[in-house]
């Protein structure tokens, strides 16, 4: 790094620090809010100046929305969704990645042309026709309406591709000679070697599934089929002002496993960002 | 990318030559399968059923009926939906703009920092909104920006400043969403900047300075023009959400007041789900889709001149 010893330099590092000390501090303020809000009594809820660290911690809110909505439901469809996709998406991207990395097969340049190209097309696009080919499969109001629409992905197919371009093919043909079928090859060599793209594409799925509002707002009707983002905004829908703490609580509970995960997995979501950008 | 796939051709001639190559197109076509199923019924397929539709009138009942060009007549006469790509357009390009800017300017203040624990906790503090789901957001940002009772309100009174009428006035409702939005989204592009800053070679910015260039001419002249094809990748990806922008609108606002934030693609849930007019909807979907390629493209021509690649 290059060192500036000049006051003025000096001046701008510390203006620059502060710049940041209040960026962050409205990056986590909301967070922080919500926090300590769904951990007040609902009466003195909208108080302000808000209490940003709570002295009398007060539970109750957290048992009062397993009361109100059955969470514990929304929190197991969730659980059932998205580990669905994170399993079936790992599988099906694996495996297509590694074909159009590794073998050569007719067709393969333009099916992986198409694959680039649907990658463009937004959701919203195309959740009509999704919507009726679910209702002819009899899916409709199921949660496996957003498992099985989810389990194919160009984006996942690509990531994985471009992981297994960087592997080197002597090794599977090392393998060969000694007499390793094609795919006890994949399974054995390049799918162990793929951990770390592996990581990343069930952490990008995970956090993206379970934050997802639009594909169950439209795909779900009855509220036992919701998931949690769904199920909060209709806890928020029915109760009045008086009780935001208890929503709030609601709010936390769905974001914490986000956050445990992040926690424990940090470097994984940033690969997931800076591999989307290196296409 | 020319060079691999001249690699991959020449490894694919040498293969077929080769005995063991034997039955490798079948195995290619059986690892693909899964994939190429799941994409072509839930992604491939549904793109063109799209285009389809948009030339039917259809309530998912009764038979479709084929009405030709008659949706995109209806479209561009339909005042509300105009003005819902109006104000889709307007939110984008307010939140790309802010964006950009403030992620790039956070991603320079952290690199310049030593420490690296620093940097992580600056890091992870812009990460974690990006964490939590935009349904969760829009929730408690209700709250924040309550006109009476909100935080918000609350510290702007502290500093002498009238309490704004945040979600009840159409442009405080559109400026909220364009706030709660780049507040959500602003760690995207802050990892991003960072990862790309990072790659800037260290003898380039020494170079600088000894020729007498400070901090800002530094970033302008020799980091922004380096790191500017990340800045455009950046720039579609964000423009390409946000001109999808739905559940905040939809959550904090129901669209409006009024139809201030109804977003294009609230206006295609209210036509295509709400009042079951999937043909119509589908013609809502196909311009917009026609809308983002257009302004992607546009974004390719613009940095033609702007972008420098190494």
């Amino acid at each position: 790094m290059i060192r500036s010893t000049g006051t003025l330099a000096r001046i701008g590092r510390l203006t620059g620090f502060v710049v940041l000390v209040i960026a962050a501090m409205v990056a986590l303020g909301p967070l922080l809010w919500t926090l300590t809000t769904s951990l007040r009594t609902p009466a003195e809820a909208f108080t302000n100046p808000p209490q940003w660290i709570p002295l009398n911690p007060d539970f109750s809110n957290y048992g009062a929305v397993f009361d109100r909505i059955p969470i514990g439901r929304f929190f197991v469809n969730s659980v059932i969704v998205t580990g669905l996709i994170v399993v079936g998406q790992t599988i099906t991207c694996t495996l297509s990645g590694y074909a159009f990395a590794m073998i050569s097969f007719p067709g393969r340049s333009v099916i992986f042309a198409i694959f680039l190209a649907t990658m463009m097309v937004p959701l919203q696009t195309i959740i009509i026709p999704v919507f009726v080919i679910i209702r002819y499969l009899g899916l409709s109001d199921s949660p496996f309406s957003l498992v099985i629409s989810a389990l194919g992905s160009a984006f996942g197919t690509f990531l994985m591709r471009q992981y297994f371009l960087q592997m080197p093919r002597e090794l599977g043909e090392a393998a060969r000679i000694d007499g390793a079928g094609h795919f006890q090859t994949f399974l054995m060599i390049y799918a162990k070697m793929a951990g770390p793209a592996i990581a990343t594409l069930a952490i990008l799925n995970f956090s993206g599934f379970w934050a997802e509002f639009y594909r169950p707002l439209i795909f779900l009707q009855s509220r036992d089929n919701f998931t949690l983002p769904l199920g909060l905004v209709g806890l928020q829908g029915n109760l009045g002002t008086g009780s935001i703490s208890v929503v709030l609580a609601g709010v936390v509970l769905a974001i914490l496993p986000s956050v445990v995960l992040f926690v424990f997995a940090q470097r994984y979501f940033i690969a997931g960002i800076t591999a989307g950008a290196s296409r | 990318m020319t060079a691999v796939t001249a690699e991959v051709r020449n490894t694919a001639v040498k293969r077929r030559r080769h005995p063991a190559a034997h039955g490798e197109a079948g195995f290619g076509f059986a690892m693909i399968g899964l994939a190429v199923l799941f994409v072509a019924v839930f992604t491939a397929i549904p793109i063109v059923a799209s285009l389809g539709l948009s030339f039917f009138s259809w309530d998912v009942i009764s038979t479709p009926e084929f009405v030709g060009l008659e949706n995109y007549q209806r479209l561009f006469n339909d005042g509300p939906v105009l003005k819902s790509f109006g104000v889709t357009l307007g939110m984008a390009v307010a939140i790309v703009v802010l964006q950009l800017t403030i992620g790039l300017a956070l991603a320079v203040l952290v690199n310049q920092r030593r420490r690296v624990w620093m940097r992580t906790a600056f890091r992870t503090a812009f990460y974690l909104p990006l964490l939590a789901s935009t349904a969760a957001v829009s929730i408690f940002m209700g709250y924040l920006f309550d006109y009476k009772f909100g935080g918000v309100n609350y510290y702007l009174g502290l500093l002498g400043l009238p309490n704004v009428p945040w979600l009840t006035s159409g442009l405080g409702a559109a400026t909220t969403i364009v706030l709660v939005a780049v507040w959500q989204q602003i760690g995207f592009t802050f990892v991003l900047f960072v990862a790309s800053l990072m790659s800037v070679p260290t003898d380039v910015l020494e170079a600088a300075q000894i020729d007498g260039a400070g901090p800002l001419r530094t970033l302008f002249r020799i980091k922004v023009p380096l790191i500017s094809p990340t800045i455009l990748f950046a720039a579609v990806v964000a423009l390409i959400n946000a001109m999808q922008l739905f559940d905040q609108p939809y959550i904090m606002t129901k669209g409006g007041p009024g139809t201030a934030t109804t977003t294009v693609t609230i206006s295609m849930y209210q036509k295509g789900f709400q009042n079951l007019q999937f043909g119509y909807g589908s013609s809502i979907a196909i311009v917009l889709l026609a809308v983002i390629l257009i302004i992607t493209g546009l974004q390719f021509l613009a940095a033609r001149k702007l972008v420098f690649y190494q």
